[in-house]
């Protein structure tokens, strides 16, 4: 890596100051940024630490739960609160990358990355989250913006995510043999805001909604609800891995087993 | 006291793994000099490319550096040498272009030295490597060997026409000919064999020392053999002699084969250190590794196979294409001839064999010996090719098998490709692999599979293989530029503990462990009593290394060898002490009697008086235990077995996964069985791996697609289920320890196991071949394909 300046600050105002400056990168848990500095392809002034800012932890209010920013995966993965309120989220959670990767990684760096083949996504789209920053709050549906896109402003940085329990929720991942990273990976969940099927790693634009199966879904809640709904093959990611047919079937075929899995 | 049997056939617990395990393991890159230097290199990031110039004025002025060095400067050494010269039909030698160890005008694959930055820290080298202006010209470029052979391809080497490397071949082809032209059937396979990146744990690495007060260099490097290095470099590269090289080879995490060969970085960093008066450090990233590590197989095939009605093996035709890579790696050019042609006999009594091969430069990595190297790829091709024939002619798979096996009593079989076996049993292997997969209850478990909408197949390899490449006579009429026998130097202490130096090298196999139960039990000396040294050429008298599954076969023959003169030369001394003929000594479990007599001496007490020779027959015999063997094998020798696999397949996604994995193989006499379990689980590992999940993939023009782990698919634990290994064996006739070789066996034996399974699995899908890996787009793609035949039916 290149050289770079180490911040560490106490507070989200101090952070966002750090963060004014433009070639400042923020770090959270690090597991997209610190291989990515490894590799040169990204050259900060400065690296700020988020890990003190008092951003971890887990809440519950009625119906909704809250998770701080710098959360680890392995912390949501194994919470009480999340698995009894939202137990799909916390099995999601327990599939990110292996032990290493969970006991540093976090839901608030895995939001504001928005790699196309992060998991976490789909859950905050399809649960309809609201990702609170330090500026503001931004619903999900605004919140993604494409891959490795985002409704973040400059120096704006997650500080919470907040989730409404659904009725009933899944996710499912079909991984790439090779990165494990999800080939596709759906969320499905029946809610407040009504049914909603969301898709990670397969598409070209990073996470969506699956309105075709929403609507199915909607009318009756069974894998076979699905059968014979296509999805459109030319929105969908090729490489040596699998042709886009191939995720286009198996956006279909791990939908089927989300929703299985909610019966 | 009792000690636990520590000899030969115990489990001993490996002695190196506390080291291992805990950190304390000593590797090239632990290895650090006073003053020194780091070296980072430029490589090129394009297949095939004209250089029109490089400007290193801003590199060379950067913070800390201390040198830039290019083709320009390194263009008065020797080639990066082959170690093994193949001859054409024609009976011409092979296409030999140079091997620079920096690019000397033209870049031929993505990863090509362009030029070596050395600092003070290896980031101030990796900085300044930045500031490096590279001006080149795209070539024409060709990755694969169907598109290199043809007219019109891209010309990896200037000169080389055709891209061809050579054109070679085996066998009696009018006696093919004629066999073919009584046949009842021909089978006809067109088949792959997959190149693969072979990833050992420990990247490469290379340090190279140099005292000007002595102009003594020193080369630390992570080699699975530092006796060639020291010749290859040394003698071809550099022009250093034996007395002022010293090659060490430490603790090395894994080699598989690719630190066998004698890479530029080890010449680039000596060189320099010599030049720059500092030592100099070179350690690859893993993306480096992938992009300078050799990779493995490479091979495109088409073989037919001649049969009588009864289905009996007439005669084999075998055509296939290597890939080289873009220049000739150390053992580059044997692997598909005399470690591949020469096996297409296998387990196989097929009379008329012809067999040809041509080599192919491409722009790409340098292909060489992987795991099995060449034996793999005559395994996969004829254990697929025996499947087709059964296919093709509805004969029963086990039948056909066994039908064609070498009997047990054809004993030494000379095969129609040169080699003679001299000892196996194909027919005991294979019924223990079935009844231990249990063969017969596999209709029941695919139907029960069925219900669960899962698709079950059962496959079957039955294999033989070469190990401990030898006589040297015979390797250097057939090309080999060096011999190929195994030196042991064993030193009784005076005190009666015990080291042996083998030319060998361990990087992972345990060498210390088992090397040392020969000593306990030839010997008779504890096991802790015994110490194993390895890897480096200022201790070890000499050595041809680790590879090939040769170190037990014949590097512990050599220590054989070296006991026995220990022992005779013991016995003499004993015969002076207890004042008997030495015709009348015994040596048995440490201890030298006179034979019927209640006369003893220790061989402690005998190294005593042989350092201390107070009362020694000093006229006759010089004093010391100290005695070195070289072992020049006889023959190969020839492990072998069946390895049995069943899958089963999602047909939703298509993923196959490994439910039973069982392997019976043949290693002649096994020293300690948990080390070969553990060898050949590995094994098995990278053959499943194989077969299922890896891919060196290039695009057309050769930019290498899977060129980290992100894309390139290693098996790991979750891919792979329990094995079922055991051994039945069959003694080795022509060396003293009857054994064969574990190493390879797992890689050699399973990958044709696993395709025939998963063919066995879509045989209602009209599916008669695929080629590796069969991942699951490829079988997703089958199975969607099949599905209107499927309905129609």
């Amino acid at each position: 890596m290149y050289d770079f300046a180490f911040q560490t600050p106490a507070s989200v105002a101090d952070a966002v100051k750090l963060l004014a400056d433009p070639e400042a990168r923020p770090l959270a848990g690090g597991q997209t940024l610190i291989p990515v500095l490894k590799q040169r392809l990204n050259k900060p002034t400065t690296v700020v630490d988020l890990s003190r800012l008092g951003l971890s932890g887990i809440t519950v209010s009625g119906t909704t739960l809250t998770i701080g920013a710098t959360t680890t995966h392995r912390t949501v993965a194994r919470s009480a609160e999340v698995k009894q309120l939202i137990p799909a989220l916390a099995a999601l959670a327990g599939m990110i990358g292996d032990p290493a990767v969970r006991y540093r990684g976090t839901i608030g760096g895995s939001l504001a990355n928005n790699d196309p083949t992060a998991d976490y996504p789909s859950a905050a789209l399809a649960l309809g989250a609201t990702i609170k920053t330090s500026a503001r709050s931004i619903a999900a549906d605004e919140y993604f913006q494409g891959m490795f896109a985002t409704a973040l402003q400059p120096g704006e940085i997650i500080t919470a995510i907040e989730f409404t329990a659904p009725e009933k929720a899944a996710y499912e991942k079909f991984s790439n043999p090779a990165s494990r990273y999800a080939m596709v990976g759906v969320f499905v969940a029946r809610g407040p805001k009504g049914v909603r099927v969301t898709v990670t790693g397969a598409g070209q634009n990073g996470v969506f909604r699956h309105t075709a199966f929403e609507a199915a879904l909607s009318k009756s809640w069974s894998p076979d609800a699905l059968n014979g709904i296509a999805t459109p093959v030319d929105s969908m990611n090729a490489d040596i891995h699998g042709s886009a047919e191939y995720r286009a079937h198996l956006v279909g075929v791990v939908a089927k087993r989300a929703v299985a899995k909610t019966l | 006291m009792t000690l636990p049997f520590q000899g030969i056939g115990a489990s001993v617990r490996r002695k190196e793994d506390l080291r291992f395990i805990s950190g304390r393991g000593h590797y090239t890159d632990d290895i650090n000099r006073p003053g020194q230097l780091h070296a980072y290199i430029k490589r090129s990031d394009r297949p095939h490319a004209k250089i029109l110039s490089i400007d290193t004025a801003a590199a060379k002025a950067a913070p800390g550096v201390v040198a830039v060095f290019t083709g320009a400067d390194t263009a008065a050494l020797g080639s990066i040498p082959c170690g093994w010269q193949i001859h054409n039909k024609d009976g011409s030698p092979m296409a030999e272009p140079r091997h620079p160890m920096l690019a000397e005008g033209f870049v031929r694959h993505v990863g090509d030295q362009i030029a070596v930055v050395i600092a003070e820290t290896r980031q101030q080298a990796k900085d300044a490597a930045e500031l490096l202006a590279v001006e080149m010209e795209d070539l024409p470029s060709v990755a694969n060997v169907t598109d290199a052979i043809k007219p019109g391809a891209g010309v990896v080497h200037e000169g080389i026409a055709g891209n061809l490397c050579y054109d070679w071949h085996i066998g009696d082809k009018a006696a093919m000919e004629a066999a073919f032209a009584q046949a009842a059937h021909v089978v006809t396979l067109d088949l792959t064999n997959n190149r693969l990146i072979p990833n050992a744990m420990e990247p490469r690495a290379a340090l190279g020392d140099f005292d000007s007060s002595t102009d003594d260099y020193t080369l630390y490097t992570t080699s699975q053999n530092p006796h060639v290095i020291r010749l290859l470099m040394g003698a071809f590269v550099l022009g250093l002699p034996e007395h002022k090289l010293r090659v060490v080879a430490p603790d090395v995490g894994g080699g598989f084969g690719s630190k066998i060969y004698h890479y530029a970085e080890e010449a680039i960093v000596t060189w320099a250190a010599g030049k720059l008066k500092r030592p100099v450090k070179w350690t690859a990233e893993r993306s480096e590794s992938f992009m300078s590590d050799a990779h493995g197989r490479d091979h495109v095939s088409t073989a037919r196979l001649a049969l009588d009605k009864d289905g009996t093996f007439l005669a084999l035709h075998v055509q296939t294409l290597s890939n080289m890579g873009a220049y000739l790696s150390t053992f580059a050019t044997a692997v598909p001839t005399y470690l591949y042609a020469t096996l297409l006999a296998g387990v196989y009594t097929t009379p008329a064999i012809y067999a040809e091969v041509k080599a192919v430069f491409t722009n790409t990595v340098p292909v060489d010996a992987y795991r099995g190297a060449g034996r793999p790829e005559a395994t996969y091709l004829l254990e697929r090719l025996v499947d087709a024939a059964a296919h093709d002619t509805g004969m029963d798979r086990i039948a056909i098998r066994r039908k064609n096996f070498i009997p047990r009593d054809a004993f030494p079989y000379q095969t129609p490709v040169a080699l003679q076996y001299d000892s196996g049993d194909y027919f005991t292997t294979l019924d223990m692999a079935m009844k231990h997969a249990d063969w017969a209850g596999f209709p029941a478990r695919r139907a029960e599979a069925a219900q669960r909408g899962k698709l079950r197949g059962i496959g079957v390899s039955t294999y033989l293989e070469a190990c401990g490449i030898a006589p040297s006579k015979v390797v250097g009429s057939l090309g080999a530029r060096a011999g190929l026998y195994e030196v042991a130097n064993v030193r009784v202490h005076p005190t009666g503990s015990v080291s042996v130096f083998t030319g060998t090298h361990s990087h992972g196999q345990g060498h210390e462990t088992t090397f040392a139960q020969l000593v306990t039990d030839q010997l008779g000396v504890p096991f802790s009593q015994v110490d194993v040294v390895h890897g480096d050429t200022a201790k070890i008298p000499f050595g041809m290394g680790t590879y090939g599954s040769r170190s037990l076969a014949v590097g512990g023959s050599a220590m054989v060898k070296a006991m026995d003169k220990i022992i005779a030369k013991g016995k003499k001394i004993a015969a002076h002490l207890m004042e008997a003929s030495a015709d009348d000594i015994e040596f048995k479990d440490g201890k030298f009697t006179v034979a019927g007599t209640d006369k003893v001496k220790t061989l402690g007490e005998i190294a005593l008086t042989a350092y201390v020779p107070h009362n020694y027959p000093i006229e006759e015999l010089e004093p010391g235990l100290d005695e070195t063997a070289f072992y020049d094998p006889k023959n190969f020798t020839f492990p072998g077995g069946c390895h049995i696999c069943e899958v089963e397949i999602d047909r939703d996604t298509g993923v196959v996964r490994v439910v039973n994995f069982t392997a019976v193989d043949d290693v002649g006499r096994v020293v300690n069985p948990m080390i070969v379990e553990g060898q050949v689980q590995g094994g098995v590992a990278q053959g499943i791996g194989q077969a299922l999940l890896e891919n060196a993939a290039y695009d057309a023009d050769g930019q290498l697609l899977s060129g980290s782990f992100m894309d390139y698919t290693m098996p790991r634990a979750d891919d792979l289920p329990n094995f079922n290994v055991s051994t039945e064996n069959t003694m080795c006739t022509h060396n003293p320890l009857g054994s064969k070789g574990c190493g390879e066996v797992g890689a050699i034996g399973s990958p044709p196991a696993v395709i025939n399974a998963v063919v066995d699995a879509l045989r209602d899908y009209g599916v008669r071949h695929l080629d590796m890996p069969a991942t699951s787009a490829k079988i997703w793609g089958i199975i969607e394909a099949g599905r209107p035949k499927m309905a129609a039916e």
